[in-house]
């Protein structure tokens, strides 16, 4: 990422936390109508997600049985019935060919979305902080190391590296745990950045330098007086990230080097979907359109908690409208 | 100037040297049995051993990253069983598939991929800096909530779902156009334009919200200036006041974002090419990560590392040649 344009954004964030804190964001985060249903339909992913074998026993479907009797063999394994064989007993069809139940492969394909998704927004979070404040209260010498070591990470291309690295893991090691390894460890850049710039300015404040002069040592102030005052600018750019990650781990299993079967992912639906979408609409159309929705809420709901975060921005701008927190080139 | 361009390429030369390493180290001594995998699993030990032998895979390994990393300086040859094959610098290696050099291979899509990216970029610029610069203009009004909805629809869409549902609504129910294959420029350039639109189109969409947003944003923040006042008091008008005023506030943002997005995009825009079965770097990667052709992957990786080191110095340096206010350090 450009200096300039990060430097410039780092600054756009506010400095320090509100006082108030965790209330005034509920607050603040409910007064807009957009962020709050978008946190709505989130919610109901995350909980669709968490309870998917329970949707789907309730159901009464599993995501890996085959129904070869619910599909027209003759015609090429089309599903019978109308909308893909929606019907009473399944939700939302069957998968051509096999005639596995659709409802219970989304739900459980949400889950593997979602938790791929998270897991590896937690890691570059994580990464991003500890680089970001060690960079920053380091000396001079450990700074230049971990900048350096942030520009080697910012050069890394994601999805290059994301598609070789799937390449060379032996198949045995677990999918998921690999692909949330894969983007927390190479797409931690921007959050690093972001802390080092902003402790950098919090630690010419009064408050640090009296924390300093009461005697506390370099990782106690970290820990108690910036690391809270982080918590905005870092919130804001994972809720940011989130979204894109979903995207990303959809994109890997859309080239059939990410999650693989018989796992279902929403990513790798499209795939098979691509050679079924005239006679079997509804099998492209459902991972197509809760990507979207998905990402869309996602990405609103992260716009939402940075308005809530930074009461200027919120004044200066209406929603969808900020400095993007620019986060690594989304796939294309 | 000199100074920062040479400290530029200084820490342009140590990350993209750093990158050798890490490369090297991921996919060459990771995995174990480089032998294997360059022969095929179905290789027996005796097929193995030469190309052990051939490949000099039983040298230490910091003798083979020296030559690998000789490769890319002076260039290397390449025993062939029957020959020696140069390749000259900078030499990336030679394919465990087809034995071709990597670079060779990369030279032969990078005008695929250049169509694809150059073509998408005129138009995601166009779009996206139109876009915003009417829902700046057009502030306050339903025209100005609707753009800032369908951006956000923009950012929220993978391309490949975008892409998949412009196949299927333009190439097969309506089908006005037929279905997106790539020929080369040189060959007939309206069969060229005819193949890429849709691609185009796709990226362009995708990637026009961010620079709508972008655009939109920086011209709000420079609405808001003194200076904007002042020529308002001086009586100039609304029109002159967008499109000369908070343009050119704009300018700077937006060309140094063009560059990132440029530069890594050049590294192959996978899931476009894929998608639409473009023959360019993105495609061939994807192909090479599924049947394990190291040299290839490695090198792909890399040239899309240089692609984006060299965009990163490149937008630092548009931007403070756009915008005087930045200091370069």
């Amino acid at each position: 990422m450009s200096e300039a344009l990060l430097v410039q954004e780092a600054g756009a964030a506010p400095l320090a936390a509100p006082a108030s804190g965790a209330r005034q964001f509920w607050r603040r985060l409910r007064a807009q109508r957009a962020a709050t249903a978008a946190a709505a339909v989130v919610l109901l992913l995350f909980l669709a997600a968490l309870a998917a074998p329970l949707l789907a026993a309730l159901a009464g479907q599993d995501p890996d049985t085959f129904h070869p009797e619910l599909v027209d063999s003759a015609a090429g394994g089309v599903p019978r019935g109308s909308f893909g064989g929606i019907g009473a007993d399944h939700w939302l069809g069957v998968e051509p060919q096999t005639g596995r139940d659709l409802f219970a492969r989304i739900v459980h394909g949400a889950r593997v979305s979602l938790g791929v998704a998270v897991a590896a927004t937690l890691l570059q979070v994580t990464i991003g902080v500890v680089v970001g404040l060690a960079a920053a209260l380091g000396n001079r010498r450990l700074d230049q190391v971990l900048s350096r070591i942030t520009d080697i990470n910012v050069a890394l291309p994601l999805m290059v590296i994301a598609l070789g690295l799937l390449a060379v893991v032996p198949p045995s090691f677990p999918r998921p745990v690999l692909i949330a390894l894969v983007i927390g460890g190479i797409n931690w850049a921007g959050t690093s950045k972001i802390v080092r710039a902003q402790a950098l300015a919090l630690k010419t404040l009064d408050f640090v330098s009296a924390a300093r002069l009461s005697g506390r040592g370099r990782w106690s102030i970290a820990r108690r007086e910036l690391l809270p005052s982080l918590a905005a600018p870092v919130i804001t750019y994972a809720a940011l990230l989130f979204p894109v990650n979903i995207t990303v781990e959809a994109a890997l299993s859309f080239l059939g080097v990410g999650i693989k079967p018989p796992t279902p992912s929403w990513g790798q639906m499209l795939t098979e979907a691509d050679t079924w979408y005239q006679s079997a609409p509804t099998y492209l159309l459902l991972p197509a359109g809760l990507l979207f929705v998905t990402v869309l809420s996602l990405t609103v709901l992260g716009e939402g908690v940075r308005t809530a975060l930074d009461p200027r921005a919120a004044s200066r701008l209406s929603i969808g409208t900020g400095r993007e927190g620019r986060t690594k080139e989304q796939a294309s | 100037m000199t100074g920062f361009l040479l400290r530029r390429l200084g820490g342009a030369v140590f990350v993209l040297l750093s990158l050798t390493v890490i490369l090297y180290a991921v996919f060459y001594v990771a995995p174990g049995d480089v032998a294997q995998i360059a022969c095929g699993p179905r290789c027996s030990p005796a097929q193995v051993a030469q190309v052990t032998e051939q490949l000099r895979l039983d040298d230490p390994v910091y003798t083979q990253y020296g030559h690998f990393l000789q490769g890319i300086v002076a260039g290397r040859d390449f025993s062939t069983g029957t020959g020696v094959d140069h390749c000259s610098a900078p030499c990336l290696g030679v394919s465990y598939q087809s034995d071709q050099q990597v670079m060779r291979l990369i030279l032969t899509k990078l005008p695929v991929t250049g169509s694809l990216v150059v073509g998408a970029f005129v138009c995601w610029i166009l779009l996206g800096v139109g876009t915003g610069v009417l829902s700046v203009w057009r502030r306050g009004r339903i025209t100005e909530r609707l753009l800032t909805w369908l951006t956000l629809a923009g950012t929220a869409t993978p391309v490949f779902v975008i892409g998949l549902l412009l196949i299927i609504v333009f190439c097969s129910t309506l089908q006005w156009l037929p279905s997106p294959t790539y020929v080369p420029f040189t060959e007939d350039p309206e069969q060229w334009a005819w193949g890429l639109l849709l691609p185009w189109v796709s990226l362009a969409l995708i990637e026009s919200a961010k620079y709508a947003r972008l655009t939109r944003s920086s011209m709000l923040e420079t609405l808001a200036e003194d200076h904007v006042r002042t020529f308002r008091a001086y009586g100039v008008g609304e029109r002159a006041v967008i499109g000369r005023h908070a343009l050119r506030g704009a300018v700077a943002p937006v060309i140094a974002l063009s560059a990132l997005d440029f530069g890594s995009m050049f590294g192959g825009a996978v899931l476009t090419e894929s998608l639409f079965g473009i023959p360019g770097l993105g495609r061939e990667l994807v192909h090479a990560v599924k049947v394990v052709d190291l040299p290839v992957v490695v090198g792909m990786v890399l040239v899309t590392g240089f692609f984006v080191v060299l965009a990163n110095a490149v937008a630092d340096m548009l931007y403070a040649l756009a915008d005087r206010r930045v200091v370069l350090s």
